[in-house]
């Protein structure tokens, strides 16, 4: 035991103090909050107002166009191509009539895509306006008013969960379980890969002979998989706290204001990733009214549950790999994929269990150790015991306890005598042959 | 007394019998060779010695006791031809690490890798990494670490391979001081001349069985071939005798083996009638490289042998 202790000391100190772990595990969350941070005030802060000067042949708009927040119309008499800088103006837009095709815009920079738009916009919503005025002789001012007035339908889930009725939220359970299941999914193959890694070097070193002449091989694997195990658990905890403060930072620094004008203006900004920083800043808003629905503790409890025996059921088995890879790295590849697809079998059932979180496959998937750490994790935060019934939690958990005793067992045995051998690449039957073989 | 007996050891793997029905016992104190051909089953035979494998068959008493490789494994200090060592981690923790996992307390380790590193000239290592050590370095590092927690069973696997010859001596000095206080060695190589200086008694296996068995000096007597070398310092042309045949001659310097049934004195005697002036007069013994090869040549492996050692 005290051996065991000194294995999981080693393995993990010298990751720990390792740079590059350091740097990782503080650089991570700074860039990632960072950019967040950035995209949130550039898109804010980028937006440049422009005051632009309206020739209007049309003679409907002015005094109808309404200022935003990016731009403002003026409609001043005696102003031109030729001096409409000089006058203040940034752009000059001239509206269809007497000799002029279409909406025309002189400026003298390039306009951004978003003041382009809402240019647009605000035109189309002008004429549009006077349309329904003159046509329709709606009022759009009391329209709003009493749209106003009547508010939007808005469903307000409830569910009976044993005695008590719960207020649903399935975005955020969504969230949740898509975040957990896919945190789940990438600690399961960063550590397992450690662990596979870590054995491969003592094996190619040959420092196992050394190292086993002194302790069981079955001590020096799980001391290793520990080792790792809360070099992982360290690296969470740290980016926990640092994804925290840095959130509580943000949202102190960034006003509620900057958050929704963010959004706004986000809105209207074609291209993924930028909507998705934005989403992410716009998560931040109403983050705080919906966090106090979800059962933290269970999750939680869940999450470091699933997150642990997870890990461990897999980890013996990288261990496994590890210990039959000589010094050839393509070896390790083409060893590893019988282990690494069940990984990401589990993450593409798990995308479709959120959809669908009491169908038969996810309830079944959610069963078999091999998936249950990433597919239940998906499916917890829609209730318990409501989408997932107490038995079926605790089935999956005994599975998933028994199934880690039973992956440390028969690794343990292909540990033994793959560490000490040399030369020859294993082959899978072979590794099932040092598996059940009696002693 | 025996620190170490094997009784009809026996490891056998699927496509060969590694080591096969071999016994033999090791003195208190004593430098013991182990010897054999690449694939002679000497590693599993050591592994088997280490606790790194249960043997099929047979029995390994250590200390008079049975082996429990649990806890006599702290007794044994193993050194494998391959140097196995964690190339990112610095070499004072290294050496803590290896000791502690011997058993020995954090300061016990301490002081005696303080003892052995300064021994060793090693003091201005301790925050290096074994990474930034040379092959020679990490063989002494390798070196301190085996015999850190003074085993009472030294296992040295080609100890000396990478060794330039100051620090050779040096540790080969060290191997003679530690089984001079009472520790046992078991020394194995294919440097026939580094056994013949150091060893007491050796063994030789091929093919996972036992073919010598013996002291130096015995195994040596065993293989003599009763040959004889005479330095005279005149020529003689006419060398003729029934007690001993030339078998080679060079010069002032002749060979000759002696006929069964005569002994050396009947050469002396028949050169002092000859009137020739002895200059000198020695037994040829063969060296342990000649009965090694002897011994393995025409088996199976002799060839792969051969290519690597000779």
């Amino acid at each position: 035991m005290n051996k065991i202790l000194l294995v999981i000391q080693r393995e993990y100190l010298v990751r720990v103090r390792n740079k590059t772990f350091i740097l990782s595990t503080i650089l991570t969350p700074l860039l990632f909050a960072g950019l967040i941070t950035t995209v949130t005030i550039i898109s804010v802060k980028n937006i440049d107002h422009e005051k632009i000067a309206v020739i209007d042949n049309t003679g409907t708009l002015e005094g109808n166009l309404e200022n935003t927040k990016a731009l403002s119309f003026e409609f001043p008499k005696g102003v031109d191509s030729t001096n409409y800088i000089a006058k203040g103006y940034t752009a000059l837009l001239y509206t269809p009539g007497g000799n002029v095709q279409g909406y025309k815009l002189v400026s003298k920079k390039q306009f951004g895509m978003v003041a382009e738009s809402q240019l647009e916009d605000k035109i189309n919503e002008t004429l549009e306006n006077q349309l329904l005025k003159s046509k329709y002789n709606v009022d759009v001012k009391e329209l709003e008013a009493e749209r106003k007035r009547i508010g939007s339908a808005k469903i307000d889930q409830t569910y009976q969960e044993g005695s008590e009725v719960k207020k649903g939220n399935s975005g955020l359970a969504y969230g949740i379980g898509y975040g957990s299941g896919f945190l789940i999914y990438i600690t399961l193959l960063i550590y397992g890969n450690m662990v596979m890694r870590g054995v491969t070097e003592e094996k190619t070193n040959r420092i196992a002979e050394v190292i086993i002449s002194s302790v069981k091989p079955f001590q020096l694997m799980i001391g290793k998989i520990i080792g790792i195990g809360a070099v992982g658990l360290t690296q969470f905890l740290i980016w926990i706290i640092l994804l925290v403060g840095l959130t509580t930072a943000a949202t102190a620094l960034l006003s509620r204001e900057t958050l929704q004008q963010a959004q706004e203006s986000t809105q209207q900004m074609p291209g993924g990733s930028i909507q998705a920083a934005g989403g992410a800043a716009s998560g931040f808003a109403d983050f705080a009214d919906t966090l106090s629905q979800a059962n933290w503790f269970l999750i939680i409890g869940c999450f470091l549950f699933y997150f642990l025996f997870g890990y461990l059921f897999y980890a013996s088995l990288f261990a496994a790999v590890g210990s039959t890879v000589n010094e050839d790295a393509q070896d390790a590849q083409s060893l590893q994929l019988p282990i690494t697809m069940p990984i990401i079998v589990s993450i593409i059932i798990m995308i479709n269990a959120i959809t669908n979180p009491s169908g038969s496959l996810a309830t079944w998937a959610s069963m078999i150790p091999f998936c249950s750490p990433i597919v239940m994790m998906a499916r917890i935060p829609f209730g318990v015991p409501g989408t997932v019934p107490y038995w079926q939690l605790a089935l999956s958990m005994v599975l998933l306890v028994a199934g880690f005793l039973f992956t440390t067992w028969v690794s343990a045995k292909i540990y033994r005598t793959g560490i000490l051998m040399y030369g020859k690449k294993a082959t899978w039957k072979e590794m099932l042959k040092w598996a059940f073989r009696s002693n | 007394m025996h620190l170490l007996q094997l009784k009809n050891l026996k490891k056998y793997y699927a496509t060969q019998k590694a080591v096969d029905d071999i016994s033999f016992s090791i003195e208190q104190g004593s430098i013991f060779g182990l010897l054999g051909p690449n694939g002679a089953g000497k590693t599993t035979l050591l592994r088997m010695i280490t606790g790194i494998f249960y043997p099929d068959e047979g029995e390994i008493i250590f200390n008079g006791k049975k082996f429990d490789p649990m806890n006599d494994t702290l007794f044994i200090g193993y050194m494998p031809e391959e140097r196995g060592l964690y190339k990112k981690m610095k070499i004072g923790e290294q050496a803590l690490y290896l000791a502690r996992l011997k058993g020995l307390s954090k300061s016990e380790a301490m002081e005696k890798i303080k003892y052995w590193f300064t021994r060793l000239g090693m003091e201005s290592w301790w925050n290096k990494k074994v990474e930034d050590l040379s092959k020679g370095m990490s063989q002494k590092l390798q070196f301190v670490a085996t015999v850190l927690h003074e085993p009472k069973l030294i296992i040295l696997d080609e100890p000396f391979s990478g060794l330039d010859p100051v620090n050779a001596n040096l540790i080969k000095d060290e191997i003679f001081e530690l089984a001079r206080r009472g520790s046992t060695i078991i020394f194995s190589t294919h440097r026939m001349e580094q056994v013949e200086e150091i060893c007491d008694h050796i063994v030789l296996v091929n093919q996972g069985k036992k073919i010598l068995d013996g002291t130096v000096q015995a195994i040596k007597q065993q293989f003599k071939e009763n040959l004889f070398r005479v330095q005279l310092s005149n020529m003689l042309t006419d060398v003729h005798s029934e007690a001993f045949e030339v078998v080679n001659q060079s010069g002032n310097q002749l060979t000759v083996k002696i006929n069964d049934g005569s002994i050396s004195n009947d050469v002396l005697r028949y050169f002092l009638n000859e009137n020739a002036s002895i200059e000198a007069f020695n037994e040829i013994l063969p060296s342990l490289n000649e009965i090694f090869i002897r011994q393995v040549e025409g088996t199976r492996s002799t060839r792969q042998f051969q290519n690597v050692t000779v």
